[in-house]
């Protein structure tokens, strides 16, 4: 799915990253809290998130995070929008909550970055 | 196989959350250019984002040390604060003396050595308490 439908499905508004919708996520993960997000979250998804602080565009940058969506109609600082446009990292805002946002995406084949914790990762190493 | 090495050191500003994440993009970047692979450069950018991390919601100053070497990457994080009296307490996930402004980031649940330890091949962490916290982590570079 393109950032594009992901903008439709949430009816979300671009807040940085006009010019990348085209990009493609298969996966996403949801969390308010970083080191869950630094813990589980892959590489290529969506971060779904009630944090709009400028360390949630860092912890998307550590993972290659490819798009944060900012739910429950939450909207960036403008320190949080400067380092999402200089580190080049998009960000939209839904109003609809977590649980929602989540759910709709899922139910369009987004799936979890992870089903569930306690498994091993690629490496063997325990999650 | 990949060759090239570094080795440098990253002063970390206790405090500062506005350039907190900074060395830790600055460490990743060095690792991709010198050829690590994509899983290692992730691992040492989340263990050194939450050293980081700590040291800006904690200490006063803080150091990190980054070492790669063709067979492993080395993160020594060295700081001056407050330091840990129960390393063991520290350790269990959910125990945490964050302050409201750190848990308002998305941090301080506890987690950060947690992290840091599970993203390792090999984690050691010391304390003096009033002195500072010194971590080093290894991580494998065979396995990436």
């Amino acid at each position: 799915m393109t950032l594009r439908e992901v903008k439709e499905i949430l009816e979300a508004e671009v807040i940085v990253g006009e010019d990348q919708l085209e990009k493609e996520v298969k996966t996403a993960f949801s969390a308010d809290l970083m080191s869950d997000v630094l813990a589980f979250a892959t590489a290529g998804s969506l971060l779904l998130t009630g944090v709009t602080n400028p360390q949630v565009v860092r912890t998307a940058e550590i993972l290659d995070i490819a798009a944060i969506v900012m739910v429950r109609g939450k909207w960036p600082s403008q320190e949080t929008i400067q380092l999402a446009r200089e580190l080049r990292i998009p960000i939209l805002s839904t109003r609809y909550i977590l649980f929602e946002t989540s759910g709709k995406l899922h139910a369009r084949g987004i799936s979890g970055c992870i089903e569930k914790v306690g498994g091993k990762t690629d490496a063997g190493r325990t999650i | 196989m990949p060759e090239e090495r570094y080795d440098g050191r990253f002063d970390v500003e206790g405090g500062n959350f506005r350039n907190a994440g900074q060395v830790s993009s600055k460490i990743k970047n060095i690792l991709k250019d010198i050829g690590c692979s994509s899983d290692i450069v992730r691992r040492a950018a989340i263990v050194t984002y939450e050293a980081e991390i700590n040291i800006v919601s904690y200490a006063r100053k803080g150091q990190i040390h980054l070492l790669a070497e063709p067979d492993l990457v080395r993160i020594c994080v060295d700081d001056e604060g407050p330091g840990i009296a129960d390393i063991e307490l520290a350790m269990q996930e959910g125990y945490s003396t964050a302050p409201a402004f750190v848990r308002e980031m998305g941090f301080g649940a506890g987690m950060g050595l947690a992290n840091m330890k599970k993203y390792s091949n090999d984690f050691e962490i010391s304390s003096v308490v009033d002195v500072g916290t010194q971590v080093k982590m290894i991580i494998n570079r065979s396995e990436g």
